[in-house]
């Protein structure tokens, strides 16, 4: 097996004996995906159709932003990066295993969610299953790699909840999940241009589910894919293996490069 | 003459206006325990990490095998094996684990024959953070040494381990020695140090204080002999007393310690003193200074330590 196999199997399993990893990865995703299947769908009947999307998106997030940073953060402080280092790890597989990790665990829930929230919850099925799975792996990507990035360039773990949580909460009450974009007052549906989850949504209901969407959802892939990449990149870019080692010239504040496309989007796509 | 395995040329580290080295000199010998000493701060982690490709040099020249740990990283790896300050592992990863993961990386089969020579094979299983002190570090001794490399960088390998382990390490290390791998040993342990090293240098504040083999440190020392002396009422450490041939007293537990220059006149007088102070002797030991004594003479004879003697 290679080096990249064990390391891959490794982390894989760190998702799911580790116990804050294996509430973001499965049981915070799955039981609020219960909890609103039980009352949402009662509340609001108009939130049944996109509930499989939207239970994912929120498994998504976090298993990504809330999950991802802090091991980076913890591993860079607790000497673990330097040990690795040592060894001939590089650092390109410690930024790609967790994307990769997540984008297995996430499948998992996903696919419980997918198969379970019609039967009993009479939610809404995709038209097109297959680009459904596009999607979904296009955004578990762009979300991990925010998640990577936020770790990279967080100095330690408070920076990382401030950081994170400055798109997870809004992204839960604007991005779409809960009710549709198109809903939303003048200026909060700019806001919400300027979320992941928002174009993630957006893609899924044009293209997947074959619903109405207030712009073109191709527009909300080009947007995922562009973010995402610029933030592998931008991870890559950024990466130290310790606090003392930072490179020169190499400033954690192009990090915010990533947030372009969303910048870019609510200027041009909230008309 | 003997080939050198790592050489050290003017080696400078600032951090920012602090110099941590300061252009330092030594080469280390194949085949040799090198033992690098000093006290916190006098820049021994600082040199073993920059020449581990941690950290970049502000100036100078590092080499291991011919091999510049900056320029030529990946060479290095299979060169050197590390084991670090802090042993640096995840916590949730098993010692199998991480045998197999960093055996992977080295592209060799995993020796786990090595976790059972360090007494970690009923740990085998159990996760980083479950293990003490002394199995984390003979963890990071068994991965240091896994891919057989020629060099070995040990940061204060024995320092939390009881005497059993620190006993098994120095037997591993000896092996190790046999087999021709050179080790830089960086310690606080000055009776670690003269048991184990060949040569040793002594940093004080990022300098070279002195180098050489323990016995030619001690013997280059002020030729004082040490007499320490326990008394039942310690009356010794309680007076100021000023024997002949005397040159500097220090109490040490309950032993007061004077470095003598002739004990055959220091000692009666000694006893003398005793005698009037109606004390009654418990010990008394006349012996040559070790490394460490060498060592406290010369960390307080520095002239930037305030010239302390």
């Amino acid at each position: 097996m290679t080096a990249f196999a064990h390391h891959f199997l490794y982390d894989f399993r760190t998702g799911l004996r580790d116990k804050s990893l294996l509430m973001m990865n499965y049981l915070f995703p799955i039981g609020f995906y219960v909890l609103m299947g039980l009352l949402m769908t009662g509340i609001n009947p108009g939130f049944t159709p996109t509930m499989i999307p939207a239970m994912i998106l929120v498994a998504v997030m976090a298993c990504t932003l809330l999950g991802l940073p802090n091991p980076v953060v913890e591993a860079r402080e607790a000497g673990i990066l330097r040990s690795f280092k040592i060894n001939g790890v590089p650092a390109l597989s410690i930024i790609t295993i967790p994307v990769l990790s997540s984008l297995v665990h996430i499948l998992l829930v996903s696919a419980l969610i997918a198969f379970t929230a019609g039967p009993f919850f009479k939610a809404g099925i995709p038209d097109d299953w297959g680009t459904f799975v596009l999607i979904l792996i296009l955004t578990i990507f762009t979300m991990a790699s925010l998640g990577i990035l936020i770790g990279v360039v967080s100095p330690n773990s408070r920076a990382i909840v401030l950081f994170t949580q400055s798109i997870f909460l809004p992204s839960m009450i604007l991005g779409g999940l809960m009710l549709p974009t198109s809903l939303l007052p003048a200026a909060l549906y700019r806001i919400s241009l300027l979320l992941p989850t928002t174009h993630a949504m957006n893609a899924w209901r044009g293209l997947a589910f074959g619903l109405p969407t207030p712009y073109d959802p191709r527009w909300g892939v080009l947007i995922l894919l562009s973010s995402g990449l610029i933030a592998f990149a931008l991870a890559g870019y950024l990466f130290s293996w310790d606090n003392k080692n930072r490179r020169k010239g190499r400033s954690p504040y192009l990090a915010l490069l990533a947030l372009v496309p969303y910048v870019l989007a609510a200027i041009f796509l909230a008309e | 003459m003997k080939e050198d395995a790592v050489l050290v040329k003017d080696f400078r580290k600032n951090y920012s206006d602090f110099v941590a080295v300061d252009g330092i000199t030594f080469e280390v010998h194949r085949g040799e325990i090198f033992g690098l000493l000093g006290p916190n701060g006098a820049g021994k982690t600082t040199t073993l990490e920059s020449l581990e490709g941690l950290r970049h040099p502000s100036s100078g020249t590092l080499s291991i095998l011919g091999v510049n740990p900056v320029k030529q990283p990946k060479r290095l790896r299979g060169l050197i094996g590390v084991q670090l300050q802090s042993c640096g592992l995840p916590a949730s990863m098993t010692p199998r684990e991480a045998m197999e993961f960093f055996c992977a990386y080295h592209r060799v089969a995993p020796r786990v024959d090595l976790l059972d020579r360090l007494g970690l094979m009923e740990k085998k299983n159990t996760q980083f953070s479950a293990l003490s002190t002394g199995q984390q570090r003979r963890l990071s001794l068994a991965l240091a040494i896994a891919h057989d490399p020629p060099v070995v960088l040990l940061d204060e390998p024995t320092a939390g381990l009881d005497v059993g382990s620190r006993v098994e390490l120095h037997e591993v290390m000896r092996e190790l020695q046999a087999n021709g791998t050179t080790i830089i040993l960086a310690t606080h342990d000055m009776a670690e140090a003269e048991k184990m090293a060949d040569r040793v240098a002594i940093l004080l504040k990022g300098k070279i204080a002195a180098t050489g083999s323990p016995a030619q440190l001690t013997a280059s020392g002020n030729g004082l002999v040490k007499v320490s002396v326990s008394s039942e009422k310690a009356s010794l450490a309680q007076v100021g007393n000023y024997f002949p041939a005397v040159s500097q007293q220090i109490v040490k537990n309950e032993y007061v310690v004077y470095y003598s220059r002739d004990a055959g006149a220091t000692v009666p007088a000694i006893l003398d003193c005793l005698k009037a102070n109606d004390d009654h002797l418990v010990d008394l030991r006349v012996e040559r200074p070790s490394l460490e004594d060498r060592f406290i003479e010369i960390t307080r004879t520095d002239p930037s330590n305030g010239g302390r003697s």
